[in-house]
């Protein structure tokens, strides 16, 4: 991984894709991506949660004794995201309505968790603090593709405003409803990963098996 | 990492420390965001019951038209106003919670699949030039995967529903969710509660569409294509609300000798 400050920032976001490539934090990116608005506050939500919490965890590093360190990362990533929680309901109370419980849960976003003991443990606030940065829009950038197929069939608008007109509303688009339920975000990420691999071919992994060709069927004897 | 940090004491210090920071964050965060939060709660309820209502205008302020809404505690079981009771305190979800204040229902008596049903209720009355112009009532039930949330809100004869909203449901979004659909929602104004003298809800949602020829046609509504438990949830709370279990007494009493 490049060690510079531009490196940290931008590797995250295809190259070293949080969700595409360590293919961390699915669970939300499935329930939120309905459409681009709450995709768009929940991806700035883990981005600050993991770079403030990369930060803090970072400065005091050289102080967290091994045997709890864990729980001293959970203490300070559930005290930002209750801090994010408190601050949505009073200033987008909308859009905290719709994430719901999602906010709450960024504390078990593997995203976060997974920067602070990989990356904050060994390095510099600063550092730890791009490198949350960096890590969060890369979750930001598949939750804005996600949200932007699932909003655009599933209900034929961006970002709430109608594109396309629905059958429902006089119009003559008939939307996708499977589009609007979990499932498809998976079809999207997976697709996404696809093109991601396609174009930088060695995100490609090693098969862990090799697939046996086809055995002729016998008469049980 | 020196191994000096692996001691007791300090692992007790560093717990203790980090336990007190978080702590004053986390409290500070949420005294600090009180008010505006409550603001907010406030500002989406008053904005729920008007447009249940039909009496929300855009460009004009929440708190402005609300103004010239009354809200009432009234006792479920008696029908009557409840005085002991304060208006602006009184939660009526949390006392649905309450064994002191709610009771339980059987599974024949629950078909809004609520479970505890509360003694008193919150109506919401518009009144113009002195006279009941509108009553506002919160409804709840079961749908298909969440508890939907409402307000129906009916004309003065008790009886002629002006509109149906719900402010908060997890029904599926596209087939369930669409009773949150302007158009849908459009068909509720008009349709009538009770047939004649009876206090017996003879409004539903029905599968299909209404045969508007039809005589009852004024008492049913077309259901959601796709949502059939969801349409079913809606029918029956609107059903449970209006029957004797619900507002009936309270609705019964209005009718007979106005407010």
């Amino acid at each position: 991984m490049a060690d510079t400050p531009k490196g940290v920032l931008v590797t995250p976001i295809f190259a070293n894709n949080p969700i595409a490539l360590q293919i961390l934090g699915i669970c939300s990116a499935l329930a939120v991506t309905t459409n681009l608005n709450t995709a768009m506050v929940m991806g700035i939500a883990v981005s600050l949660v993991t770079a403030f919490s990369s930060m803090f965890i970072s400065m005091i590093r050289n102080h967290i004794p091994s045997s709890i360190r864990i729980i001293v990362q959970m203490t300070i990533i559930a005290s930002l995201v209750i801090v994010v929680d408190q601050l949505l309901k009073a200033y987008a109370y909308e859009t905290s309505k719709s994430l719901s419980v999602f906010v709450g849960l960024i504390i078990t976003n593997c995203i976060v968790m997974g920067r602070a003991e990989a990356y904050a443990m060994k390095n510099g606030p600063v550092m730890s603090f791009l490198d949350g940065i960096g890590n969060g829009a890369g979750y930001t950038v598949v939750l804005l593709f996600v949200g932007f197929v699932r909003e655009l069939f599933g209900s034929g608008s961006l970002f709430g405003i109608q594109l396309l007109e629905k059958i429902n509303d006089g119009g003559w688009y008939l939307p996708n409803g499977m589009m609007l339920l979990p499932p498809s975000a998976f079809f999207i990420i997976a697709g996404f990963i696809w093109l991601l691999r396609t174009m930088q071919p060695k995100q490609n992994e090693a098969a862990d098996f090799k697939i046996a060709p086809n055995t002729q069927a016998k008469e049980a004897v | 990492m020196s191994s000096s940090n692996d001691s007791i004491k300090k692992t007790l210090t560093v717990a203790l420390l980090l336990c007190i920071v978080c702590s004053v964050i986390v409290s500070g965060a949420a005294v600090v965001f009180k008010k505006q939060q409550q603001a907010n709660k406030d500002l989406d309820r008053k904005t729920n019951i008007l447009a249940a209502a039909g009496l929300l205008q855009p460009g004009k302020s929440v708190d402005e038209l609300f103004a010239q809404i009354k809200p009432r505690v009234v006792d479920l079981n008696s029908g009557e106003y409840a005085s002991k009771l304060n208006v602006n305190t009184y939660d009526q979800l949390k006392a649905a919670k309450d064994p002191a204040m709610s009771k339980a229902l059987s599974n024949s008596e629950d078909i809004a699949g609520i479970k505890r049903r509360e003694n008193f209720a919150t109506v919401y009355l518009v009144e113009k030039d002195g006279k009941l112009d509108r009553i506002i009532l919160p409804v709840r039930g079961y749908g298909l995967w969440s508890t939907l949330h409402g307000f129906l809100a009916l004309e003065a004869d008790a009886n002629t529903v002006i509109g149906l909203g719900f402010y908060q449901h997890a029904e599926t979004p596209g087939l369930g969710g669409e009773v949150d659909n302007p158009k849908w929602k459009a068909l509720w104004p008009g349709k009538k509660v009770y047939a004649d003298d009876s206090m017996t809800p003879a409004v539903e949602v029905v599968k299909g569409s209404v045969d508007p020829s039809a005589s009852d046609a004024v008492f049913k509504v077309d259901g959601l294509s796709g949502a059939t438990l969801t349409s079913r949830g809606v029918s029956h709370l609107v059903q449970y609300w209006m029957g004797q279990e619900g507002f009936g007494p309270y609705l019964n009493k209005i009718r007979k000798e106005g407010v």
